[in-house]
């Protein structure tokens, strides 16, 4: 019998994420492109991860659009939340997660999943998108540094610095003072993440924390604030190795499922 | 059914009430009475059976809101200084109270205020503002926060002081007498209204609801200004009539299937009342249980019951018994999930909501959401975090569904 290729494209606010599959399970190819929804991201996304695998699109024969811009995609089959999308995908690294944290570029989102990686109720950041990837991109900025240098300096602090503020312009002002200050720079990129992982945590709580719990987003890949949010829940957590891809790759996932490939 | 309604929907005759009772203020005006600004939650039967006319701000924040007009008059109240923190419904009024006009709705303006911190405590402050800008006198019914499930004998000989003590200002302000034997028959009607509407809500307990849950919010507003009248008892005896012969016959004014029952928290965003109604609508979403809608029916059979009747508004009630109303009306309803409206404006009704959300959760078994939004000002509301979390919504309750149907047949 010929493979089944499904396609998951999670089209976020920052970032574009692609994931092709052969038969639901092995992973032919992937790609990130470092532009959103509206952007010329998610096709250049889509192109490279068809290009890496050898393939063009019609032999693809699904594809699940998730994320941000998820409904304005054109050439989806199918179109399914990133929740669901990023619960499926936790689930198939981690079966026995039952709290997923996802944290992307503007959204932190908390999943409790069912035993069979289905999403059974789900909390996500209100008001602002202090927390989220973009704070860490702000601070980042502030810092003179790349995001991702952010983890090095923090696995080096012996102290963290307090960060109050809830607000992520108020809490640059408070990163600029203490600057200014002279305070130890690992010390005040531990305080960063710490007040990642005290807003992350306080969504953990309101959904209730049932372990064990995994980690998806591309800020799973800052292995300070994942540090920070153990510490904070006391908990151990799982992070994925295909964290910024897990979106796209559920939404390959829920593609083989929707073809009713998984019953 | 109203004589002059037949045929037409029990919607129009009600919208065609609430413009008669709008239209009745403005030709008061003209005559020279004296008009009223009223709470949405005041003992309406005071000024209905004394004869006096009032028009209510909050009815019109909600209509300035539906008809697009929210975020204009919000700004024009930041740039007099009010804080976008505030009240949309506030803002609304308060704009409108300075630029005497606004092209989406205008009500007369008032000779007096009447004010009841039932529905809002904040409200108080919004009232003495426009006391002071207009200077005019300003009636306040105080009504404390229920701390407890029943409104006691206490409570209601204060609140009834209030009352009593409320007429004979408005008998100054007014020149009008208040006739005993009118306030009796006035009582009489609004109980007529309130069973009716009472009925027609409690409709939506059958599978499918005969009507579109968002209908709701529409039909509410003539429980809201004036359910002391035979008009208002007769409108929605008929409206209850119609839908309990959809019912009977199985059919509902909602377009498409009804996959998914929800239970709505909160006021409408009625600036945003379309979007977020079709993002339920399209995805098979039927409103069968609000608090929202019905609060504006109180029940009683004499002046002490009415005085514990207002002490029951939503927002007065303790958390306990708010929860218990939700989770009643969501298992006799028989709800797939709950929709949290956050609601920047209302700081008393969201303030629990995270809690009420939590309890409600815990208690009826059913996912639930919280979006951010508001009543009248649109500029709180993001259409994709809304249709995002609605999405996963029904992908949980789809999911539900899917695993009672294999339970049912395993």
């Amino acid at each position: 019998m010929a493979d089944i290729l499904t396609m998951g494209v999670d089209l976020g606010s920052t970032t574009s994420k692609c994931v092709i599959l052969r038969n639901g399970a092995d992973t032919l190819s992937s790609a990130i492109a470092q532009a959103g929804a509206g952007t010329g991201g998610p096709a250049r996304a889509v192109a490279e991860a068809l290009d890496k695998a050898g393939l063009t699109r019609p032999e693809i024969t699904a594809v699940t659009a998730t994320g941000y811009g998820r409904n304005t995609f054109a050439g989806a089959d199918f179109v399914v939340s990133e929740l669901s999308c990023h619960a499926a995908g936790a689930h198939a690294v981690f079966p026995e997660a039952r709290t997923v944290i996802d944290i992307g570029g503007q959204d932190a989102k908390v999943l409790r999943t069912g035993p069979s990686g289905t999403l059974e109720n789900f909390i996500m950041n209100d008001k602002c998108a202090a927390g989220t990837g973009r704070f860490l991109d702000v601070m980042a900025r502030v810092l003179e540094l790349d995001v991702s240098e952010l983890a090095q300096y923090d696995a080096r602090a012996e102290s963290a610095v307090t960060i109050s503020s809830t607000c992520t312009v108020f809490a640059k002002s408070e990163v600029i003072s203490q600057l200014a200050g002279g305070v130890d720079l690992c010390a005040l990129i531990a305080g960063i993440h710490a007040s990642v992982a005290v807003r992350t945590a306080s969504l953990v709580k309101r959904l209730g924390l049932v372990p064990p719990l995994a980690m998806t987003g591309g800020v799973a890949q800052n292995a300070g604030v994942v540090r920070a949010l153990e510490k904070e829940l006391g908990q151990p957590i799982s992070v994925s190795p295909i964290a910024q891809l897990n979106g796209a790759y559920g939404a390959a996932l829920y593609a083989w499922k929707k073809l009713g490939k998984d019953d | 059914m109203p004589e002059t309604a037949e045929k037409k929907p029990a919607k129009i005759v009600l919208r065609e009430l609430q413009d008669k009772i709008a239209q009745d203020a403005w030709d008061a005006k003209m005559r020279g009475e004296k008009v009223g600004w009223c709470a949405s939650n005041f003992p309406q039967e005071i000024t209905t059976a004394m004869g006096i006319p009032v028009v209510f701000p909050e009815n019109m924040g909600a209509a300035v809101g539906a008809k697009g007009g929210g975020e204009r008059m919000c700004r024009h109240a930041e740039d007099m200084g009010y804080s976008g923190d505030l009240c949309s419904y506030s803002r609304i009024n308060l704009a409108y109270t300075d630029l005497k006009k606004c092209e989406e709705l205008e009500i007369p303006f008032p000779d007096f205020l009447l004010c009841c911190n039932n529905i809002c405590n904040c409200m108080i402050k919004w009232y003495e503002n426009l006391a002071l800008e207009l200077d005019i006198p300003l009636i306040l019914i105080d009504i404390p926060h229920l701390d407890a499930m029943e409104c006691d004998a206490e409570r209601v000989r204060y609140i009834r002081a209030q009352f009593d003590e409320c007429i004979a200002q408005l008998e100054r302000i007014t020149g009008k007498k208040m006739d005993y034997d009118k306030l009796k028959s006035v009582m009489d009607v609004s109980q007529r209204s309130s069973r009716a509407w009472l009925r027609a809500v409690d409709y939506m307990r059958c599978e499918p609801s005969p009507f579109s849950g968002f209908d709701i919010f529409n039909n509410m507003a003539v429980a809201c200004v004036g359910r002391g009248t035979v008009e208002a008892a007769e409108a929605f005896e008929y409206l209850a009539d119609e839908y309990e012969e959809l019912a009977r016959q199985g059919k509902s004014s909602f377009k498409g299937e009804e996959k998914y029952r929800i239970l709505f928290e909160g006021i409408a965003c009625w600036a945003n009342l379309r979007f977020t109604y079709k993002t339920l609508q399209s995805r098979g979403i039927n409103l069968t249980a609000s608090i929202y809608g019905p609060a504006f029916s109180f029940l009683y059979s004499n002046l002490d019951e009415l005085m514990a009747a207002y002490a029951y508004v939503p927002n007065s009630n303790c958390f306990e018994r708010e929860l218990e109303l939700r989770v009643n009306d969501a298992v006799k309803n028989k709800v797939d999930g709950a929709i949290f409206h956050v609601n920047r404006s209302c700081k008393h009704w969201s303030g629990n909501l995270y809690e009420m959300e939590r309890q409600f959760r815990e208690r009826t078994g059913v996912p639930t959401v919280t979006f951010d939004g508001d009543q009248s000002d649109p500029r709180c509301f993001s259409e994709a975090q809304y249709e995002t979390r609605i999405e996963a919504l029904v992908e949980i309750m789809e999911e539900n569904k899917r695993e009672k149907e294999a339970r049912k047949n395993a």
